[in-house]
């Protein structure tokens, strides 16, 4: 049992000069055989994981990490969470997740940072107006938040946004869900990562899979740099690299992977107190609570896994920023990275069995996985552990790019995707 | 970013040219004879190689012409280029 984590364990390391705390996960080799592996130790990994243990009470589990923990996607999102999509299978799952968020850093005993400040999505042409309209009535159908905002609600729930009709792209309005917002991105792998080592699985840094053995239409095992790995059910909730995984059991995925950047500028005083997003000039921005806006921008159009983006891709992003906000003009960036997302042609995400028996892929997540970490844990493990799909997860399987009854989410999400 | 020395019209920064996905994926001559599994093979499933990737691009801000790529997508280098029904430079 690890001591838990409270104002007078922060006050009783004080004393010994923060030396003595307990590590938050051991640092094992691997074992033989386990009864379930995950492939990728992200948020989306450990959280699986972790409900594995938890919900269906598997502890002979590891989690095998090519880097080290939390160290891909999950570092390099903009860390924005909401629920407001429009068709009733994302609103399920995103939703799904946003209510474990609520109640998270106490479950784990973790302070995740959640903040429910707010996301607000704006508006910048009459069809834009429209769509996020009926995203709100669809979301309120939901049972999900969602309030509509005209310019000036919108001028008075963020001052610092150019609302003057004469821009390029002007501000009609906008949508707000009140109970989104952000959340400590490091904090939800590592408090995933404590949580599922208290309840013993192996979490296996530095360890990258190069083969996945199957026998017949079942799976036999890993092979890593860490040697073989026998197991039965492999999960693997790779982001970026999925297709490099599948390809190793001998599948083909409907996914693309590419470069997908973010950036954050020097630290200032608190200017803005939301998440907003721009959907039309795809712009988002937020601030950190150390300061920094974190800003994101869209991904580029071809196929690449070398964490670099293009350079007019943050251009565009700033130059609609600098628009909706000329307060920002003269603020300098201070890291500009990339991570590789995987895009599915719906833009939507497979949790999912596979052809393949014992082999299960989460994955497709796409510009928008973060939000989703808890909720692609439980649903995950669920499916892993049942084999069988969970209900919230059943309409994102991989049998919907052959029956075509896809997840369309394209033009109605957010931002563009 | 990088440079992309198009067949047509020789060296340009790569926002003048739009991706236009893995190249030398056949249309099927008969559409409507294809099982619900080929046909999602054809219009879904993608190799995406970490790796050498054949591909398509077009000159979409310059002559506006399709030709192919042969490209590292571990690290962005482009081995060659070669236009539309040639046979790829090299393996």
């Amino acid at each position: 049992m690890k001591k838990r984590y409270s104002i007078f364990s922060l006050i009783r390391n004080a004393f010994s000069y923060h030396e003595n705390w307990e590590k938050a996960w051991k640092d094992p080799e691997p074992k033989k055989e386990y009864d379930a592996v995950i492939v990728g130790g992200g948020g989306h990994g450990l959280a699986t994981a972790y409900y594995l243990a938890k919900k269906h009470n598997m502890k002979n589990i590891a989690v095998v990490e090519k880097g080290w923990i939390g160290g891909g996607n999950t570092g390099r999102n903009t860390t924005i969470i909401r629920s407001n999509y429009l068709w009733d299978a994302s609103a399920g799952l995103y939703d799904h997740a946003l209510k474990i968020w609520e109640s998270l850093s106490q479950e784990l005993n973790y302070n995740v940072m959640f903040s429910q400040r707010g996301v607000m999505n704006l508006a910048h042409n009459l069809q834009d107006v429209r769509d996020l309209k009926r995203r709100t009535h669809a979301n309120r159908l939901n049972g999900i938040d969602a309030v509509y905002l005209n310019i000036e609600e919108v001028k008075k729930f963020c001052p610092i946004i150019n609302t003057s009709q004469d821009i390029r792209y002007p501000v009609l309005g906008g949508t707000l869900q009140r109970r989104a917002g952000t959340a400590r991105h490091d904090a939800v792998a590592w408090g995933y990562a404590r949580g599922a080592d208290e309840m013993g699985v192996d979490i296996i840094q530095n360890c990258e899979v190069k083969g996945i053995k199957r026998n017949g239409d079942t799976v036999e095992g890993i092979e890593t740099t860490k040697g073989f790995i026998k197991t039965k059910k492999i999960g693997v909730v790779a982001a970026g690299h999925s297709s490099v995984i599948a390809n190793m059991a001998g599948l083909k995925l409907p996914l693309e992977s590419k470069p997908l950047q973010a950036l954050v500028s020097e630290p200032v005083k608190p200017i803005i107190d939301t998440v907003v997003m721009s959907n039309a000039v795809h712009a988002y921005v937020s601030q950190s609570d150390k300061g920094e806006l974190v800003i994101g921008a869209g991904t580029d159009d071809y196929v690449s896994y070398s964490q670099k983006g293009s350079h007019d891709i943050v251009e565009g992003t700033l130059n609609a920023i600098l628009e909706l906000y000329p307060i920002f003009s003269r603020m300098r960036m201070l890291r500009q990275w990339g991570g590789i997302v995987d895009i599915c042609p719906d833009a939507s995400p497979i949790i999912s069995k596979t052809p393949v028996k014992g082999l299960y892929f989460n994955c497709g997540w796409g510009t928008g996985g973060f939000k989703a970490t808890p909720g692609s844990g439980d649903l995950f493990a669920h499916t892993i552990a049942n084999d069988e799909p969970h209900k919230l997860n059943a309409a994102f399987n991989i049998n919907r790019f052959v029956s075509g009854d896809l997840v369309d989410e394209h033009g109605a999400a957010a931002v563009a995707h | 970013m990088f440079l992309i020395n198009c067949p047509f019209c020789g060296e340009r920064e790569q926002s003048e040219f739009k991706a236009g996905g893995e190249a030398h994926i056949v249309r099927p001559k008969q559409p409507t004879e294809l099982s619900d599994d080929e046909w999602a093979e054809y219009l879904f499933m993608r190799k995406n190689i970490k790796g050498i990737q054949f591909e398509r691009w077009n000159h979409a801000h310059g002559c506006r012409k399709w030709f192919n790529m042969v490209r590292d997508t571990s690290n962005d280098q482009i081995k060659a280029v070669y236009k539309m029904g040639e046979k790829p430079p090299v393996k």
